[in-house]
């Protein structure tokens, strides 16, 4: 479960959400993904050069760079979200759970439940809050019965800080939400599916400041139980939020440091001129 | 690419920091004129420089001000990072330092106009030797910390225990002094004082060069033995 300020705690649920929780609960300190030697190419164009990273389970890895650095590629590389752009060819790997996603066979639609996706925009579907968050569950056939289904939404609203504010009126248009819900929603919706790893692409970047501060405050405590890498131009929200931060020049990966160190004192001039804003 | 004049310009943070660079070297300049002056009024027995090190004090007092003011101002409104935040941490902690080195010219001010109201007991050698020791530092910390020169703030910050070992001379002598001729106890004093108050401007100096260390380097040497 997820501590959110103000939130009334979910229900402890027996089942596969609880049982999924308590086994990464048992989990050792490891990495929840192992990128190597990542090339990747938008037809003739190299976006990503031997990307090498590990990703440590349950940290907030900061994905920062100027545009066009290549971190919103890399980003989707970790659930094959750039496999739909025609042209596209990956080299290298990516371990998530000892098993290379780019390996022949791969189940992609597992892979994007294992690793969801909440990205700049909002985007929920023109359906009913429940319906939105329950979609995913649906799709999965995860849940045993529709009370299941309810408690799967109830506590996905719940670890999304949004469950108070929308518990009455679930069957309501997700339309009808404020910009803020609505990206909280959509964060419930990859969480109802149990996903192991969330990636965030400027979640905040179209929100205004108290809504930012309470999907800031969402990530630090959703970290309790997932790995979260997130893009962010704000270097402000990368020092918040995040355990470890990675600077990202032209495809290349500079460096990456806790993010304590990165903005006091990172290890490489050219971060240093990003993050201080000298760069030409 | 990032070291020239017309990048730091361009930067918003930049004009800024370059302006708090400004004040803090004025700043340090009117410390270093206060503690040279006062021990002018001490060597040379002038007591109305002793009277404007006294009138100027509150010069240094508005420059503090200001430079906090400056301070609060960047923080809240440009969040700097890396080694823009370690230059204006550097600033804000060095700013009281200078303000407590200004202090003690004052105090040596003070002395010198109680002392110039008496004969001069004995010439001064050694005490003359430490102010112009204790100047020099300042100068050299200033350097260091103007061009970042972490090297220069390591080396500066040794002489310090030159300073102290002129101050225990003086503290010997002065002791002597004091037993031989009791009825000139009160003087005495007032010259401890003022070898104590140059004494512990050498450590505020050796305090500042730890910063500009800790600002260079990012590296903290603060009450590490013989770090420098």
């Amino acid at each position: 479960m997820i501590a959110t300020s103000g939130q009334a705690p979910a229900r402890d649920k027996p089942g596969a959400v609880l049982q999924h929780n308590t086994e990464r609960d048992q989990g050792t300190i490891e990495n929840a993904i192992e990128v190597r030697d990542l090339n990747f190419f938008y037809g003739k164009v190299q976006a990503l050069h031997r990307i090498s990273l590990d990703i440590t389970r349950r940290e907030v890895m900061a994905l920062i760079g100027p545009s066009g650095c290549g971190k919103s590629t890399f980003l989707r590389t970790l659930n094959r979200m750039n496999d739909t752009i025609p042209g596209s060819r990956a080299e290298g790997s990516v371990i998530i759970d000892g098993e290379d996603i780019y390996a022949s066979g791969t189940d992609v639609v597992s892979l994007r439940r294992k690793v969801g996706m909440v990205f700049q925009k909002s985007n929920p579907f023109p359906k009913s809050i429940f319906d939105n968050v329950a979609y995913g569950v649906r799709i999965n056939r995860m849940a045993a019965n529709k009370a299941d289904l309810a408690d799967r939404v109830e506590k996905a609203l719940t670890d999304a800080a949004l469950w108070d504010e929308v518990k009455d009126r679930l069957k309501t248009s997700a339309f009808g939400l404020s910009g803020g819900q609505q990206q909280r929603l959509c964060i419930a919706r990859a969480l109802a599916v149990e996903p192991e790893v969330i990636l965030m692409d400027e979640p905040a970047s179209a929100l205004d400041p108290i809504a930012t501060q309470k999907i800031e405050e969402l990530i630090v405590g959703l970290k309790e139980y997932y790995t979260i890498v997130i893009v962010t131009h704000n270097m402000q929200q990368a020092a918040r939020v995040s355990d470890r931060t990675s600077f990202f020049l032209l495809g290349k990966l500079i460096e990456t440091n806790p993010t304590r160190k990165m903005f006091t004192n990172p290890d490489e001039t050219v971060t240093e001129d990003y993050i201080t804003g000298r760069f030409g | 690419m990032w070291e020239t004049k017309q990048m730091e310009e361009h930067r918003l943070i930049g004009r800024r920091l370059d302006n708090l660079r400004q004040l803090i070297v004025r700043m340090g300049g009117e410390v270093r004129d206060a503690v040279d002056r006062s021990m002018q009024a001490v060597i040379e027995r002038d007591s109305s420089v002793a009277a404007e090190v006294l009138a100027h004090d509150d010069e240094i007092d508005r420059l503090e001000l200001e430079i906090d003011r400056d301070v609060i101002e960047i923080f809240a409104l440009l969040q700097p990072a890396a080694r823009d935040l370690r230059f204006v941490i550097a600033v804000a902690k060095i700013t009281p330092v200078l303000e407590r080195m200004a202090d003690h010219a004052g105090n040596i001010a003070n002395a010198a106009i109680e002392l110039n109201n008496e004969p001069q007991l004995t010439e001064y050698v050694d005490l003359p030797r430490m102010g112009a020791r204790v100047s020099e530092m300042i100068d050299q910390a200033i350097e260091a910390f103007t061009k970042e020169d972490s090297g220069l703030a390591r080396r500066v910050i040794a002489f310090d225990k030159e300073v102290d070992s002129i101050y225990q001379k003086i503290v010997r002598e002065l002791m002597n002094y004091m037993r031989t001729e009791p009825t000139t106890s009160t003087r005495i004093l007032q010259l401890l004082f003022v070898a104590k108050h140059i004494e512990r401007i050498g450590d505020y100096v050796k305090d500042m060069c730890e910063l500009t260390v800790y600002m260079a380097e990012a590296e903290f040497i603060k009450h590490q033995a013989d770090a420098a």
